[in-house]
């Protein structure tokens, strides 16, 4: 035995012999996980949220979270002599007299700009391959939490410097509250100690930026974690990939050396970012006051959806009893943001409510395999590219040329008009790249030979695939519409419920159409005609 | 008369009546011939003359023949030389064609013709003058950090934080300010161009709008603190370079990882 | 469309009879890495994972070397990106490849070097067995029992009541977050008299300081001593025009509001509360650049594009026997955005 070995070996032991920690590692140690590029998106999201919490430590020794005015003394001179916050000053001098400071400061926010980013496209994976079925529609509910989180975390963060473009921010965030019905003005001046801008926002932002909001996030990508631990990760469906089985690596080696390295990768990526890409430039923008105001004012990326709907929303507000609802910032503003998550969280179980399927899954869907569900997805991306697109509608206009009363049209219309468009084109796009798999499986793939038939006719060679990829394209379930039952089990006509009826419209006009994938029947008539 | 006729054949009387002729000759120029002062008076109505003409055959198809407008064209009665110098200097007169802002592009006049042009409408009624240069030395007499307080205050909203141009209605802009002539600058402040509104000289004091322009050119020639600035119009373009520069590297990088080696 | 009956390679594929042709095949043979087969192939992955951490290595200390040796005050010019402050720069790409090198060294590893058989793991039901949810309940039912609780409905009734009531506590203890509304919203620093001076700047301005055209930014003076705080610029900026008198199309009763062509209305957009200080000449629009709202100055700020619904208030305003500009009165209407007390 070696030294190392020694050494290895008593410290085992000291570790065993208080936890019992030998059985969970025996059990997980060699814990298969399937292996695909797109499995690494959530990766991405779950590092960069360590990235963001290193960072921010040590941003968080030099911030300092006060609204009290005190006159810049630092080196830069567009701002010397002038009265700004302490949140103010304190991130300006930490951006120019730390060594490291404007990198690190640089690094967080671009890893938050990603973190949202990558949770955006790991929730539309795991959407279009219905990784969010039974039994997990709760880890669905999760990431739907977590994404919400993000949001909120996110415009905190960045309010926190207290400068001119942020404090626009956090000004239409208070006009949002105040104009809530009944409480509105008392939530609105609860939160700001007073009218707006207060002087305790900052303080009180910073607390639940740097501890409540990361402590919950935490927890819920803990559960979030742990959930696809036990339940064991999905796996693309394919030869040898069973809903009983996971085909993968062992998570020692393979996977600790892969993961672990990804995240030192995501790591790298974001900070190259942050050294090269000059990002939340706050000394340019200057403290918030808020007689100032900039041209082509957006929230991050993440919001900027938020900003098109209220640019779009229609000026209604209405006056009645002496009280004011104020329509056009509500909507925009609370409704329209609220049915969307709400209905992105219960998806899961509007479509097996739909689709009257309470099985367990842990084989994913190829998109084409589930042309209803790519197209409402489809749908949700277009009416969120109208929104995005809107919330930038004078930077397109100075850039390209355009008028902002035009882009705003066209996004009013365009919010309405485009997405059931997404919808029709994608189902279709769906049902006929099913058309082709159907085709490749009785006639195999189009090699783009061409051969002169004696007769003179051309034809291209098809060459037949083998049973590997026969059984990949057609390995694939298929929904039944479910039917509206007329008669009990007894035989005697019953009306139906309201929502039974309501379910058989929905499952009719969402599953009706499929393309039948072959069957061995079709193939073996195929080749009966053949000889 | 007689005595001087007697002497009319000395030798010495052709040189002495050639000397009296030319001194008188002399004198007489002298006395009828116009004064410095005069030939700068005639040098500048030369000139308003010359911007008469081009006035009359560049701009009065617009502007009206004695240029007081019409209803579809602002009136030049009142606009000053530095008006004329700021729109035809930085070619945005003569329109190129009618759309709905008059855009920044080569100037068709030239510096003299520009002059001549400036003289000839200041010389119509009175208006805000070209500055010369010694009211126009933001280094010693501007403040950088109040032009950036006026800037943010007065500007901002529709030029950007960063000077860097902004949307107006209905497809009209505010150019950026990024490489502008100080004069251009403060003619524009002064005589408030289109869309642009006017910064009287108690609104905005002639030294105020010299930090101003102490500001942007801070701004302009600053070199970058972060990195390399991503066209300084905010988080549109963070959000660009984070999907397509970030999440693109990223989403490389995992197809890396999960594919088989070699 | 036909297909022909292809070559033998067709057959060959065509495994046992017995196999039908849509059945699992199971797991596709194992292909060899290069570095499970040739050691050269694996000494020379070997050598490129080393390469990878050392230059992370290397370049950890090139950090070190850019943080104690490069000066703040330096920049340096890359081509076509422009000039950059030079210790920034490159304590980010040093870290950031020290961190790099690291991944891709042991991505790399696992890769060419670590075993890629596939192997298959058996997932195990989720749902517990019969038995050990039978176990459960029987648990739960002999500790319900034990505690008592369905025959001591008093303890579960006084158990709900103590709980429900020390929930309130914390909620009573938020009330000091704030003060209450009241008045706030709806008072301003403007009232008769008050003289309108630039902000920034402080000076006070007379009618003939502004000309047809012109804007002005102002507050209201305030008595000597008296301290401006972002708190009172959140209510009082106001946003002065000068238009011609012909120009304007006001209201009857409004038309007294203004002097010689000079309007004033409260600079705090109506929808959202931005600072609406686009003014453009010649189409007399104010316009809020946070969301296009576009007040129309002529018709006193009433709005003609954009989310929000109502008008800019308006300050009425005329000059004292100075000649300076002054206030009228105060606002009329609350300031800003619209909430739930507000009557119009």
């Amino acid at each position: 035995m070696t030294t190392g070995q020694r050494i290895g070996g008593n410290l085992a032991n000291f570790v065993d012999e208080r936890t019992g920690a030998g059985r969970a590692l025996k059990k997980n140690l060699n814990k298969v996980f399937p292996d695909h590029w797109s499995f690494m998106l959530g990766e991405v999201a779950m590092y960069s949220f360590v990235i963001l919490l290193l960072s921010g430590t040590f941003l968080t020794f030099f911030f300092i979270p006060s609204q009290e005015e005190i006159i810049y003394q630092g080196n830069y001179a567009p701002l010397s002599g002038l009265s700004m916050s302490q949140a103010y000053a304190s991130t300006v001098d930490m951006s120019f007299d730390v060594r490291g400071g404007m990198l690190m400061r640089q690094v967080h926010h671009w890893s938050a700009l990603i973190f949202l980013a990558a949770m955006v496209v790991h929730m539309m994976r795991v959407f279009f391959t219905g990784a969010y079925r039974k039994p997990r529609e709760l880890n669905w509910v999760l990431g739907v939490g977590l994404l919400t989180l993000g949001i909120v975390e996110g415009f905190l963060g960045y309010s926190l410097p207290d400068d001119l473009l942020s404090g626009t921010g956090i000004r239409i965030a208070e006009a949002i509250i105040q104009a809530i019905p009944l409480i509105g003005t008392y939530v609105a001046f609860f939160l700001f100690g007073g009218g707006f801008p207060g002087t305790i926002f900052i303080s009180r932002i910073y607390t639940i930026h740097v501890l409540l909001v990361p402590g919950i996030i935490l927890a819920l990508i803990t559960a979030h974690v742990l959930l696809v631990w036990f339940q064991k990760h999905t796996q693309y469906p394919g030869p040898g990939r069973t809903e009983k089985n996971v085909v993968g690596f062992p998570l020692l080696p393979v996977y600790m050396a892969k993961a672990g390295g990804f995240f030192f990768i995501v790591f790298g990526i974001t900070t190259f970012l942050g050294a090269v890409a000059s990002i939340n430039p706050i000394w340019l923008y200057g403290p918030y006051n808020p007689s100032q105001i900039s041209a082509g004012s957006q929230p991050d990326w993440y919001m900027g959806w938020l900003d098109g709907l209220v640019r779009m929303a229609p000026n209604w507000e209405t006056h009645a009893f002496g009280h004011t609802v104020s329509w056009n910032i509500l909507i925009p503003g609370l409704i329209v943001p609220g049915i969307m998550f709400t209905g992105l969280a219960l998806w899961p179980f509007i479509e097996s409510w739909v689709t009257g399927d309470k099985r367990e899954h842990h084989l994913l869907e190829r998109p084409r395999n589930a042309p209803t569900r790519t197209a409402v997805g489809a749908m949700a991306l277009a009416f969120t590219m109208v929104t995005l697109i809107n919330g930038g509608n004078d930077l397109l206009a100075t850039h390209f040329g355009l008028s902002i009363n035009q882009i705003m049209w066209f996004s009013r219309i365009g919010v309405f008009v485009l997405p059931p468009i997404a919808y029709f084109v994608t189902k279709r796009i769906c049902l006929g790249l099913q058309h082709k798999d159907r085709d490749t499986v009785l006639h195999g793939r189009e090699s783009g030979r061409l051969v002169m038939l004696p007769s003179g006719e051309f034809i291209e060679v098809h060459e037949p695939i083998d049973q590997y990829a026969r059984y990949s394209l057609t390995n694939h379930e298929q929904p039944e519409v479910v039917e509206l039952q007329l008669e009990d089990a007894h035989g005697v006509a019953r009306p139906g419920s309201v929502k039974e009826k309501i379910r058989a419209r929905l499952s009719r006009g969402m599953y009706g159409e499929q393309v039948q994938k072959p069957t061995e029947k079709d193939l073996l008539e195929l080749e009966d005609g053949h000889h | 008369m007689k005595k001087i006729l007697r002497h009319r054949r000395h030798p010495v009387a052709h040189f002495l009546v050639l000397g009296i002729a030319l001194l008188a000759i002399g004198f007489g120029y002298t006395l009828l011939s116009p004064s410095n002062a005069a030939v700068a008076t005639n040098a500048r109505s030369q000139a308003v003359e010359e911007g008469r003409q081009i006035f009359l055959k560049g701009c009065s198809s617009c502007h009206g023949l004695n240029a007081e407008g019409s209803t579809q064209v602002p009136t030049l009665l009142g606009v000053g030389a530095a008006s004329v110098d700021f729109q035809v200097g930085t070619g945005r007169m003569p329109l190129a064609n009618a759309s709905q802002q008059a855009m920044r592009k080569t100037p068709v006049y030239n510096a003299e013709e520009t002059a001549a042009l400036a003289a000839y409408v200041a010389s119509l009624s009175t208006g805000p003058a070209i500055p010369n240069a010694a009211q126009l030395n933001y280094e010693r007499d501007g403040s950088i950090a109040e032009g950036g307080q006026l800037f943010r205050t007065n500007c901002a909203m529709c030029h950007n934080y960063a000077g860097q141009g902004g949307a107006l209605t209905q497809g009209k802009y505010a150019p950026t300010l990024m490489g502008v002539q100080v004069k251009t600058m403060y003619e524009a402040m002064l005589t408030g161009p289109q869309s642009m509104p006017v910064f009287g000289d108690r609104t905005l004091t002639p030294q105020q709008k010299l930090s101003v322009i102490k500001f942007i050119k801070g701004v302009d020639s600053e070199k970058g603190q972060g990195g390399f600035s991503l066209g300084k119009v905010g988080p549109v373009t963070e959000g660009l370079v984070a999907w397509v520069l970030g999440l693109g590297l990223l989403i490389g990088v995992s197809v890396w990882l999960g594919a088989k080696s070699k | 469309m036909t297909d022909t009956h292809s070559a033998p390679e067709h057959s060959g594929h065509q495994s046992s009879t017995a196999l039908s042709p849509l059945a699992d095949p199971g797991l596709p043979p194992h292909v060899y890495r290069r570095a499970d087969t040739e050691p050269s192939a694996a000494k020379k992955a070997e050598r490129q994972v080393a390469i990878l951490f050392g230059l992370s290595a290397a370049s950890t200390i090139a950090f070190i070397a850019s943080f104690v040796g490069i000066n703040k005050d330096v920049f340096v010019f890359i081509p076509l990106f422009g000039s950059t402050q030079a210790q920034q720069l490159a304590l980010g790409i040093t870290l950031a490849l020290s961190l790099f090198l690291i991944g891709a060294g042991a991505v790399h590893w696992a890769k060419t070097l670590m075993p890629d058989h596939e192997v298959i793991q058996e997932r195990h039901e989720l749902r517990s067995s019969d038995e050990d949810r039978q176990g459960v309940i029987d648990v739960f039912h002999e500790g319900a029992e034990a505690a008592g609780l369905g025959r001591r409905s008093l303890i579960k009734r006084t158990l709900l009541g103590s709980v429900g009531l020390v929930t309130l506590t914390p909620i009573l203890l938020l009330r000091d977050l704030g003060p209450l509304p009241r008045k706030q919203l709806e008072t301003t620093n403007w009232a008769a008299g008050r003289r309108l001076i630039t902000d920034p700047g402080g000076i006070v301005l007379k009618a003939a300081d502004l000309q047809v055209g012109s804007v002005a930014h102002v507050l209201p003076e305030m008595p000597k001593g008296s301290e401006t705080t972002l708190n009172d610029l959140v209510k009082d900026a106001v946003i002065v025009v000068r238009l011609r008198p012909e120009d304007l199309n006001l209201p009857a009763d409004r038309k007294d509001w203004v002097h010689e062509g000079i309007i004033a209305f409260s600079k705090i957009c109506s929808h959202m509360g931005c600072a609406v200080g686009l003014y453009e000449q010649q189409t007399h629009h104010l316009l809020c650049p946070c969301h296009q709202s576009t007040f129309d100055v002529e018709t006193g700020a009433q709005v003609i594009f954009g989310p929000a619904a109502r008008p800019l208030p308006q300050l009425a305003i005329t000059i004292d026997s100075e000649g300076y500009l002054i206030a009228k009165q105060g606002f009329m209407e609350p300031v800003g955005p619209s909430f739930w007390e507000r009557s119009s």
